[in-house]
């Protein structure tokens, strides 16, 4: 298994100089390092004198790709995608245009994100599978035929309209919780529980359904008629075979999940008032920060990449069969 | 599973819960703010950017003066309620008088005419004992030496919040230390950006950023990119002190506009101790910058800079004897505005800015007593306003029942549709004849594009028609019927009447264009509106737009793109017909006009006249008039320089906004000021009403929880049951 994993992190070297690539080509296909430095500097009196020494100092004077004054290597290494790239592989992230260190503030932008996606994913799989379980149970009855017409009811709805609602029902009419907002230590859980209970509620639709399908397939099969025939009870049935079974094709979308936590939600964070990694990366958009954007990007790709490799490993530990070579 | 287990445990997890909730010590379930902040002297408002610079050389934003004017004193400040705005001493001891030189050195009478002026002189005197903030930066050791400013590499990095430095001093504010921020203005690696502006006007300031951009280059050769640069050590020509607390900034010609700019953060003093603290190499990695953590002699500090969720500014325990005002204009005594005349300053002891991105949460926070005022967006100011029978603004019936005022002032700025004068079909080129056409062309669209029924539209009324680019409350604004573009408007009835849509049907067959169609190749014209991308909201304005066109069967192109691609166009003058705006820097006439002043010219010259507009008599006019003092004189030259405007009409004046925010009954001395941000100290809050209200309102209601699971358990309760008989039936099988 250890060859596997690193076999897998050798891959993901080629992948994740792509991803940098095409990051940096999209990104520069909208803005320029002009764009850039007026958006640094200000729309008011802006010389181009002040332009110059803005992208001078930071090094956005260069090339972007192919330097033709340089000589030898220094055509592809004096360049802004070589000087930005590189250090990058490293984890030196350098600092944003507006001087900030970038490093820093990922470090104290994931705990927020994470203090919000960590309950609302687990408490929301736990929901999730146990009405996908009942429903699976009671097929066919009241039970299901209302329980899936929740689910697509909820399916239906955007999740900006929880976000609202969410904040208008429990926040503004009921006064449960703070609106929005956020702060640290054991006051937290305060402005955490309503971004969480909109997850959870945003997500149950499509998540419940898809589980639902899943145990209703395994339901059927023979293993499951031999252990009633054996004479089981049900619930035996069906957290020690069904759930068990039926664990592989949830794995593969939660686990690959997981690494995400820490980058948080974009549009949640950003009207709970999270300071997270997800508005950290919207707000860099929006200011044509490409040093965060690549940045963000780059960690976004690595996860997803941890994700996969999480999933494949987990496969292992609920599947005996399955052997990573 | 045992499934009496789950009914079991259910009711007392649920007591449990609502016991841990009603124990957790805040007031109100949904307050946002800590528990010890209750009933304190604070004043909670929000922002929805972070700031991107809070050093004064840098910060220019709207967003960011709200903080830096709390925290930095420049020498001068606006008066809080006097109208028109009037220039008061802040840190200085008195608004300087400039005195004027010739060429030669020798000193000119104060009436001697601009054109005679060498030099200026604005010699500024400071007034004594005013302290700095407690900041490490003037922490000393047993021995007298600067505790923090030789800090070792692993001083630093063990460092990350200022507060990591345990030890403070502060100082006595001297002029050097104006001396040093205008140094600062011409530092390689700060880009201000008023440097272009006043290395125009500040002798030797252009060759002193040339001597700094050296010094610089040397340092990053040696391999030190990131060592302070000693700003003492380069003599400023046009600045002298004369001693501790007089100094002299000496400008080019005459420049009566500088005194506004001495009101401004750009000219607020930085000491030499603050520079030498955040200059040492390793600093800036860890945002221990000025940009980061400003340090002034104003009312607050920043004690909290943590820009992703919360600002807190706290009252500086060294601020000077500064007192509320004790006279303003007529009906402010009414108004209760001089109850604190006199009085120590400032009121409120904490500042908290809160970071709220989205417009529904924020307003909400504030219907629950949790923002002490709000602005009022489009979407909620049918809930927020009210207007009477004669089209006055007042509160709806729900603000006034808890109390919430309503305050409107009409903002210094103007926003206008822009013709770009270098393109052949609006602009006209080069013959005369085709210049005539334009302009005919320009003055149909001025009647036809009716501002009256966009501000009623799309504004919710809150703005004014533009009659030019001067708005109220400006030297130099007319009200009236002197007041009125007679261009686009007739005075009737005591009001001002757009002319007939037939006025501008005439004008654009004059222009060569009758119905619409060019009269040479009978093609229809066509013009193209340049705009930014927009959402589907602004759709409907820009459809608004074409119809306002359709009405004189002109076709109106929209061609919409990026934010950096349109200000490109703009740059280069491939834009035709676009959407600008202005807020003015200071309360001058010249800060208006000078945007259509040929010189300023975009294309041209990289200014700020996006028009290109250029008008050799309208300059001349221009350069006379800004270098004189308000007077009738000048006023006669701005009315002849408008004239001239109107006739050539190279904007669409567009409309002056009007900015109505709300505030709640506990928030007192509140006086709209739209060119001064130093405000919160003349400001008061009521903490104990405050706590009061909001206790009233956001009584935590259960009801609705409680209800939802008795559903959801009468909906489980037949499922739960089958499962148990189901499970006894296998049990007994």
């Amino acid at each position: 298994m250890i060859a596997y994993i690193l076999r897998r992190l050798l891959y993901a070297i080629p992948i994740l100089i792509g991803v940098n690539v095409v990051t940096f080509g999209l990104f520069f296909l909208v803005n320029t390092p002009d764009d850039m430095a007026r958006m640094q500097l200000g729309v008011k009196r802006v010389t181009p004198e002040a332009i110059a020494g803005w992208k001078q100092e930071r090094g956005y004077d260069k090339p972007l790709l192919y330097n033709d004054k340089a000589a030898g290597s220094a055509r592809l290494t004096d360049t802004i995608f070589f000087e930005k790239s590189l250090r990058m592989f490293v984890f030196d992230f350098g600092r944003a245009d507006d001087g900030r260190d970038i490093a820093r503030e990922i470090r104290l932008r994931m705990g927020p994100s994470l203090a919000v996606a960590l309950p609302s994913f687990i408490v929301g799989l736990l929901i999730y599978i146990t009405c996908a379980l009942a429903f699976a149970f009671f097929r066919a009855s009241y039970v299901d035929f209302w329980g899936v017409v929740a689910c697509v009811i909820a399916m239906s709805v955007s999740s900006m309209f929880y976000i609202i609602g969410g904040q208008y029902l429990i926040g503004k009419l009921w006064h449960l919780v703070p609106i929005s907002g956020y702060t640290g230590g054991p006051d937290a859980w305060r402005f955490i529980v309503l971004p969480a209970a909109v997850g959870v509620i945003s997500s149950f639709g499509a998540s419940t359904r898809m589980y639902r399908t899943f145990f209703l397939e395994e339901i059927s099969k023979d293993y499951v008629r031999t252990a009633r025939a054996k004479g089981l009870a049900e619930s035996a049935v069906l957290f020690r075979h069904v759930l068990k079974n039926a664990m592989i094709p949830i794995l593969t979308g939660v686990v690959v999940a997981i690494p995400f936590l820490f980058i948080g939600g974009l549009i949640t964070e950003s009207f709970f008032g999270i300071p997270g990694l997800g508005s950290y990366t919207i707000d860099a958009i929006n200011s044509q920060d490409f040093v965060v954007v690549r940045s963000m990007v780059f960690i976004g790709s690595l996860l997803y990449i941890a994700g996969l490799l999480l999933t494949d490993i987990s496969y292992t530990l609920v599947d005996p069969r399955v052997r990573l070579s | 599973m045992n499934p009496h287990v789950t009914p079991r445990l259910f009711a007392p997890g649920l007591a449990v819960a609502l016991l841990v909730l009603a124990g957790c010590g805040v007031a109100n379930w949904n307050d946002p703010y800590p528990a010890s902040q209750s009933g304190q002297n604070i004043l909670y408002s929000s922002f929805s950017e972070r700031p991107k610079h809070l050093d004064p050389v840098q910060s220019y934003s709207s967003n960011e003066i709200v903080f830096t004017a709390q925290i930095y004193e420049p020498p001068l400040q606006y008066h809080y309620l006097k109208r028109p705005y009037t220039l008061i001493p802040g840190v200085a001891a008195a608004v300087p008088e400039p005195y004027f030189l010739d060429a030669n050195g020798y000193r000119l009478p104060a009436s001697a005419p601009a054109r005679a002026v060498a030099y200026t002189v604005y010699e500024i005197r400071i007034k004594h004992g005013v302290m700095y903030q407690p900041h490490p930066a003037f922490a000393r050791d047993a021995a007298g030496a600067y505790r923090y400013h030789a800090l070792t590499e692993s001083e630093i990095a063990s460092r990350n919040v200022l507060a990591d430095f345990s030890e403070t001093g502060t100082r006595e504010l001297k002029a050097q230390d104006f001396e040093y921020e205008i140094k600062r203005l011409a530092h390689p690696r700060l880009h201000s950006p008023i440097f272009g502006l006043m290395a125009d006007y500040i002798v030797g300031l252009k060759e002193y950023a040339d001597t700094l951009k050296q010094a610089n280059e040397a340092l990053i050769k040696r391999g030190e990119r990131d060592a302070w640069l000693d700003l003492r050590k380069y003599p400023l020509s046009g600045v002298e002190v004369v001693d501790d607390y007089t100094y002299r900034i000496r400008l080019k010609g005459s420049y009566p506009q500088f005194q506004y700019w001495l009101a401004m953060p750009f000219f607020a003093p930085v000491p030499v101790e603050v520079d030498r603290f955040y200059g040492q190499p390793g600093m800036a990695k860890k945002n221990l910058t000025l940009d980061w953590y400003p340090v002034g002699t104003g009312a607050y500090m920043l004690t909290e800079n943590d820009p992703n969720r919360q600002m807190v500014l706290e009252r500086n325990p060294n601020f000077h004897g500064e007192t509320y005002p004790t006279e303003g204009e007529a009906g402010d005594a009414e108004r209760g505005l001089l109850a604190d005349a006199g009085k120590a300053l400032p009121f409120i002891d904490k500042l908290v800015f809160t970071l709220e991105k989205e417009g529904i949460p924020r307003w909400n926070k504030f219907l629950q007593g949790y923002y002490d005022n709000s602005g009022i967006s489009s979407d909620t100011f049918d809930q927020a306003v009210r207007f009477g029978i004669e089209g006055e603004a007042g509160v709806s019936d729900s603000m006034r029942e808890k109390n919430i005022q309503l305050s409107t002032s009409v903002a210094v700025a103007t926003y206008y549709m822009g013709f770009n004068m270098l393109d052949p079909v609006v602009g006209g080129g080069a013959d005369p004849a085709s210049r005539e056409r334009a302009r005919k062309l320009r003055q149909a669209i001025s009647i036809a594009i009716d501002y009256e029924e966009f501000i009623s539209i799309f504004q919710n009324g809150r703005g004014i028609p533009a009659q030019s680019p001067i708005p109220p409350g400006i030297f130099g604004f007319r009200d009236g019927a002197a007041g009125i573009n007679p261009v686009v408007y007739d005075w009737v009835n005591g009001v001002p009447r757009r002319k007939p849509i037939e006025a501008a049907k005439k004008l654009l067959a004059e222009a060569g264009y009758p119905n619409g169609l060019d009269a040479k190749s009978g093609a229809p014209l066509v013009l193209y509106y340049d705009v930014t991308a927009r959402g589907a909201e602004a759709k409907s304005i820009l459809e608004w737009y074409q119809k306002q066109f359709e009405k004189i069967n002109i076709q109106l192109q929209v061609r919409p793109t990026d934010y950096n691609r349109f200000q490109d166009k703009i740059r280069k003058g491939n834009a035709q017909i676009f959407d600008w705006g202005w807020h003015a820097d200071y309360p001058d006439p010249e800060n208006f006009l000078f945007l259509l002043h040929g010189a300023q010219g975009k294309v041209k010259s990289a200014g700020e006249n996006a028009a290109n507009y250029a008008n050799p008599e309208f300059d001349r006019l221009f350069e006379e008039m800004k270098n004189m003092p308000n007077s009738a004189a000048r006023q006669q030259l701005i009315d002849r320089a408008i004239a001239i405007l109107r006739e050539d009409a190279p904007w669409l004046w567009g409309y002056h906004p009007k900015d109505y925010v709300l505030y709640h009954a506990w928030y007192r001395n509140l006086k709209p000021n739209k060119i001064a941000y130093n405000t919160v100290k003349y400001q008061r809050i009521d903490a104990a009403l405050r706590a009061e209200r909001r206790q009233a309102w956001n009584t935590p209601q259960w009801w609705p929880l409680l209800l939802m699971l008795t559903l959801l358990a009468a909906f489980a309760a037949p499922a739960v049951l089958t499962w148990r008989r189901h499970e006894r039936a296998t049990a007994a099988a």
